[in-house]
């Protein structure tokens, strides 16, 4: 049911947006990381990288985010080639990484403050964002009065507000409760599906991954190779509880334990 | 504190050792310590003076420069060292050096530099304080967590900027902890400075008073003194205070 593309980059569905050419990550002590990966993030798509831990998901997303430099190939966005952070790609992180010195408002504009940009535009544009993202009246508030759930949606704004054709989001659901996460996994389908955005996704939840991914990515363990990449054939468009209980999500979710499974112990 | 079933308030004990005092004084034992009551009246009498506001005045001008550099030099010195290991590696010997160093020591290198002025004894302030306002702040800029600085650098930050808007915030509990050390320490290092100097300010004084024996005025100078730096620590301490709070809510 599920299209198993075959092993390796597979054929573009799309027009690639991030492009992945035989990457390898050795850190210094010698553990190595990553091994020739070579991967085509589709353009307006939500691609997944999921693989046992430890295996260099999150390894694979800072290369990519220009954090930390390769050992070996390259990256490019947009045909560009990476050699460090830039503008047309933002960060969504596990540990929320805000300011806790700064009210939501500042924390959702600080990438365009960095810019230069005005302060009354990039406050205008926080300002939107913030509605978006569902904390309208919660402009002035500081991250330690939020829970961990608001914390990671001031996360998820700030990269909305830098206007970023990429998206790389590190296990951005992982610190917050499972309701929370449920509501967090809805909307983030909405927004794959209205911005355009290309999306970079970490996660080591098999059925999040099924739930939110056009295409998931199989690391094996260190150092990490792209062992398949499953394109789950479940019509987006559905209600939640329908992708929930689809026979393709069912049956991608079972199928990428199946294939996980040899990783442990 | 409780004391054979009877509760005995703080003061007491300063009350009881003023009074050993007194008797000491006034049994005559040495010439050394007179009454405090005579202390007392000497220090009604002798702060009122011109001399002594004017050794005030050079005291107050002299720390206020002095830990005013410290800072100024220190708090980016340490952060630098906490961010970036060249400049660690570079400056830490030293800095460890200097923080336990005996420093009054170094006085008269200072004061053989830049004569018996007012130069000397801010620069002796700035030796005696920088150190642990660096150590500490590097300290704190080593603390600031990993995500917070790939956020910055991720949203574009330059050297700069992250040095500006990130570190230095995240690490300002650490920084205010050294600078109220610092300030501790600038307080021994003005009075040791006019000390070694003695041809200005406090120093001066006591230079006049010791060498005619004149203990009374001696013991009155020293209580005030006591006294300026307890409160200078003590208004530091509150200030710390009221920034504690997002040292805690900083995870």
């Amino acid at each position: 049911m599920n299209r198993v593309v075959a092993l390796r980059a597979g054929p573009a569905v799309a027009e690639p947006m991030v492009e992945v050419r035989g990457l390898s990550k050795v850190y210094p002590g010698g553990v190595e990381a990553l091994s020739d990966i070579t991967l085509n993030f589709p353009k307006g798509k939500l691609t997944t990288l999921l693989g046992p831990s430890g295996c260099g998901k999150t390894t694979l997303l800072k290369i990519v985010a220009g954090l930390i430099p390769a050992s070996a190939g390259e990256v490019s966005v947009g045909g560009r080639k990476v050699t460090g952070p830039g503008p047309e790609r933002a960060f969504v992180f596990q540990d929320f990484a805000l300011l806790p010195w700064a009210t939501v408002l500042r924390n959702v504009a600080f990438g365009l403050e960095l810019r230069g940009t005005g302060r009354w535009e990039r406050e205008a544009t926080a300002r939107r964002h913030i509605e978006e993202v569902g904390l309208k009246g919660f402009e002035d508030a500081y991250p330690h009065q939020l829970s961990g759930g608001m914390r990671q949606r001031v996360g998820l704004a700030r990269a909305l507000a830098v206007d970023a054709e990429v998206l790389l989001m590190d296990e951005p659901f992982s610190a917050v409760d499972e309701q929370t996460r449920r509501k967090f996994q809805e909307d983030l389908l909405a927004l794959v599906a209205g911005k355009g955005k290309t999306f970079l996704f970490v996660t080591h939840s098999i059925e999040e991954a099924v739930y939110v991914s056009n295409r998931i990515v199989l690391l094996s363990r260190r150092p990490s190779r792209v062992s398949e990449i499953i394109e789950p054939d479940i019509p987006r468009d559905l209600p939640p509880d329908r992708i929930r209980r689809h026979s393709a999500y069912i049956d991608t979710v079972e199928e990428i334990w199946q294939g996980l499974k040899r990783y442990l112990e | 504190m409780t004391l054979f079933g009877l509760r005995v308030p703080m003061v007491a004990s300063l009350v009881l050792w003023a009074a050993l005092w007194e008797v000491v004084g006034q049994a005559g034992a040495t010439i050394l310590i007179p009454p405090l009551s005579h202390v007392l009246v000497r220090l009604v009498e002798i702060v009122p003076t011109e001399s002594f506001a004017e050794a005030l005045g050079l005291t107050a001008r002299a720390f206020v420069l002095g830990t005013g550099i410290a800072v100024l030099a220190g708090v980016p010195l340490g952060v630098l060292m906490g961010r970036w290991e060249p400049a660690d590696r570079l400056m830490l010997p030293w800095v460890n050096v200097f923080v336990s160093a005996p420093l009054s020591a170094l006085v008269p290198v200072i004061m053989a530099l830049f004569g018996f002025g007012e130069l000397t004894i801010v620069l002796t302030v700035v030796l005696f304080a920088i150190w642990i306002i660096v150590l500490d702040a590097r300290a704190g800029a080593r603390a600031v967590s990993p995500s917070l600085s790939e956020m910055a650098q991720s949203y574009g930050a330059g050297p700069l900027q992250a040095f500006a808007k990130v570190y230095l915030r995240a690490a300002l509990p650490e920084i205010l902890a050294g600078i109220r050390l610092g300030l501790v320490r600038a307080v021994k290092g003005v009075i040791i400075g006019q000390l070694l100097v003695s041809v200005v300010g406090f120093g001066h004084m006591f230079e006049i008073y010791s060498s005619n024996f004149l203990m009374e005025h001696m013991w009155a100078l020293l209580l005030v003194l006591f006294a300026l730096a307890f409160a200078i620590d003590g208004v530091f301490a509150r200030l710390e205070k009221r920034v504690e709070y997002y040292a805690a809510a900083r995870q």
